[in-house]
Parts: structure tokens; sequence; C-alpha cells
């Protein structure tokens, strides 16, 4: 091999700056986010249930949001039945913010964990810290 | 095991396609079932309209009477922009001769000349506005109301280009920090949308009349079913000489004058 000594050394300072990322980070684990559920319009419900199931909402909560923008918004329908019967007024504000109406310790800290930047908060509005 | 034939792998093989698709049809059945039921109270109607009875208005409001202005801007969260080439508006007044063009002359009668006329969003039969939307922001409900989706405006103001009336208003800037009060319960529009009246879709599907409808104390604004025909408005429409804006363009406008 010619010039060995300065491709494996060039190769090693590449390994390096190319893994910086993970041995600079080891052990260094953020903290999960932890969305909270303790707003007093959530504690006076009697049964703690939101539109769906938990891991459900979890997982397609924007999913569901957009199709009530569709339903609410291009069909005019604003009622939507939930899988257990329970009817819901189609309205970010008025069903969703309702119960979540804590964004900063609810929505902001999982989608600030993730970089997600949804722009819902642009037009609809936010219930101020309740 | 034995050996498939050609024959039998190729039986087997369509059964399974033909199971998929039977399933995935069965989901989307099964899906549609659990979403919007419809509301109960909701004021359902085939072509909206509106008839302004504009002597009433005058009478009542010697010129002065903002009410359903001002009922429509708040609920909808419309900013009061004093300056023309920036304000936003969904119901306002014109002068007359402004406001049927058609109609402008030398001699117009002394009663009218001049005289403010209410004016909003016609809500047309054959929008312009919809048509030349590129991306279905705006588009036409069966109920007649002529309907914007804030998601999917890009902005662009066609729309506005294209509407005889001025009936749309672009936020040139975020309209929020100029609102006199927010109303919680609807949204705002953002920087770089065009916004109009929507005939207060929001409160027919709740049951109520739209809000100019009902601020207005002398029952100058009248809201009804131009297809059925015992309105309030077909009455009126009957009975009274009523005037639209603009009709030779062939845009069906639903909001009538009465003069």
């Amino acid at each position: 091999m010619y010039n060995a000594r300065s491709i494996l050394s060039g190769l090693g300072v590449f390994l390096v700056l190319i893994t910086f990322p993970f041995w600079y980070n080891v052990g260094k684990s953020a903290a999960a986010p932890e969305p909270k559920l303790d707003t007093p319009a959530i504690q006076q419900l009697s049964r703690k249930q939101c539109v769906g199931s938990t891991p459900y909402m979890r997982a397609n909560h924007m999913q569901l949001l957009e199709e009530w923008r569709t339903l609410a918004v291009r069909e005019g329908k604003r009622v939507y039945e939930a899988a257990d019967g329970k009817k819901y007024e189609i309205s970010l504000e008025k069903t969703c913010l309702k119960c979540h109406g804590n964004k900063a310790q609810f929505c902001d800290q999982c989608h600030n964990s993730l970089s997600v930047k949804p722009d819902c908060w642009n037009c609809h509005v936010a219930p101020e810290g309740r | 095991m034995s050996k498939m034939d050609r024959r039998s792998f190729l039986r087997f093989g369509g059964l399974c396609v033909l199971g998929l698709g039977v399933l995935s049809g069965a989901e989307v059945l099964a899906e549609k079932q659990l979403k919007a039921a419809p509301a109960s109270p909701a004021l359902v109607g085939k072509k909206w309209a509106m008839v302004i009875d504009m002597k009433k208005c005058w009478e009542a409001g010697k010129g002065e009477c903002r009410d359903c202005i001002l009922a429509c801007h708040r609920a909808h969260n419309v900013p009061d922009i004093a300056n023309p080439k920036e304000e936003v508006k969904w119901i306002w007044t014109e002068p007359y001769e402004e406001v049927f063009l058609d109609q402008k002359q030398e001699y117009t009668a002394e009663g009218i000349q001049g005289k403010p006329f209410l004016v909003l969003c016609n809500h047309c039969d054959n929008p312009p506005c919809a048509r030349v939307c590129p991306t279905k922001a705006t588009f036409k409900r069966e109920d007649g109301i002529v309907m914007m989706d804030y998601h999917r405006c890009i902005g662009c103001r066609f729309c506005m280009a294209a509407c005889p009336f001025g009936a749309r208003s672009f936020n040139f800037r975020d309209p929020r920090p100029l609102l006199p009060k927010l109303n919680p319960d609807f949204p705002t529009r953002e920087m770089g949308v065009v916004e109009k009246c929507n005939f207060c879709a929001e409160r027919l599907e709740a049951g109520a009349l739209p809000l100019c409808v009902e601020a207005c104390r002398q029952g100058a604004l009248v809201f009804g079913d131009l297809e059925d025909g015992n309105s309030e408005v077909r009455t009126i429409l009957r009975s009274r000489f009523t005037m639209r804006r603009r009709p030779e363009l062939g845009t069906g406008p639903n909001v009538y004058y009465a003069i």
C-alpha cells in the first residue's frame, strides 16, 4: 500500500469525526417527554376517557385531527361518534382543548422533544395557562 | 409435502389476491361506520340566501348603526385595520353607486344617492372565486355556502382578482395582534391567507342564524332557504322589489337588496 501512514491516519480521523455524535452523547440520554394530563377539566371527569384509547391517540392524534378537519370544514359535519358510541363536537377549541387546556405541559412536551412544529396555533387559539 | 403444479398454484394465488381485496374492502366499510354522525339541531338548507331591507337599516340606524358589522367581526376574529389597502372585512358598507355600479347615473333618487349599503360575500351560485382557486381552498358547499378552508389557502389571491364584489380580504400581516378582543372559540387567520364571510356556517350547524341577522335589532337582515317556498326570504322576494349586485356577470349572487 502506498502512503499507508497518511491513509490510515486519515481514515482514523474520519471515523472519529463521523462517530462524534455517538460517543459524545454516551450516557447523556435526554429526558423523556412527560405530557401532563392533570388539568382541572380532566380531574372533574368521572370517566377519564379521550375520544380514542390512549395508545391510539398517542400514535394517531394527528391523523384523527386531520380527519376532523376534513369532516368539519369540507363536509360540514361537526359531530364525531367515538368507538364507544359517545358523541363529541368536532372542534379543536371546543372539544380537545376543553380538557387539554395545558398546551405547554401537554402538546408542547412531545412536540418540542421530537422537534415537531405543527402550525395549528397560527390560527387556532391556544388556551392560556388553564 | 407434495409438489404443487402450476394450475393449483395459480388458483391458490388468485384466491389469496381475492381475499386481500375483500379484507381491505371490509376495513373501509368498518371504518366508515364510526365516523361523523349527523348533528341533530343544525339548520339545513338547499340554497342559503339573504335579503337585506335597506330601508329598515337606514331608518333605524340613521347610517350610524354598526351592530351587525361589529358582532360579526368580533365573533370571527376579524382584525381592525384602518389602512384601506390592508383592511380585512367580512361585512361592511359601501355607497350605493359602488354597490350597484351598473345603476350609476346622474339623476339617482335623492333618498338613495350615496347611501351606505351593507355588503358581504354573495355566496354566488357560480362562484368565480372557487373556480380559480388552485388548491380548492374555496369551495361551494351543497347548501350553497361558498366556504373557505384556510388550511389549504396558499395566499395566491386569484380569488380576490376573480371576485367581482371585492368580498375577499388578504392578511398582509399576522392579524392576531390587531384584534381588539380575541374570541377563543373561533380560529383567527394567519399572515398570507385570504378570508371572507362564511354565512356563519359554524352557527348554522349549531342551529343558530347568522350573527349579523341576529345582531340587527331592526330585523333588516333576513336569512333563509331559497328552495323552500315558504321561507321568509321567499316571502319577501315575492312581495318586494329586490336587486342583486351585478347579475349580468352571471355569478348568481344570493344576497338580495330590498329598497
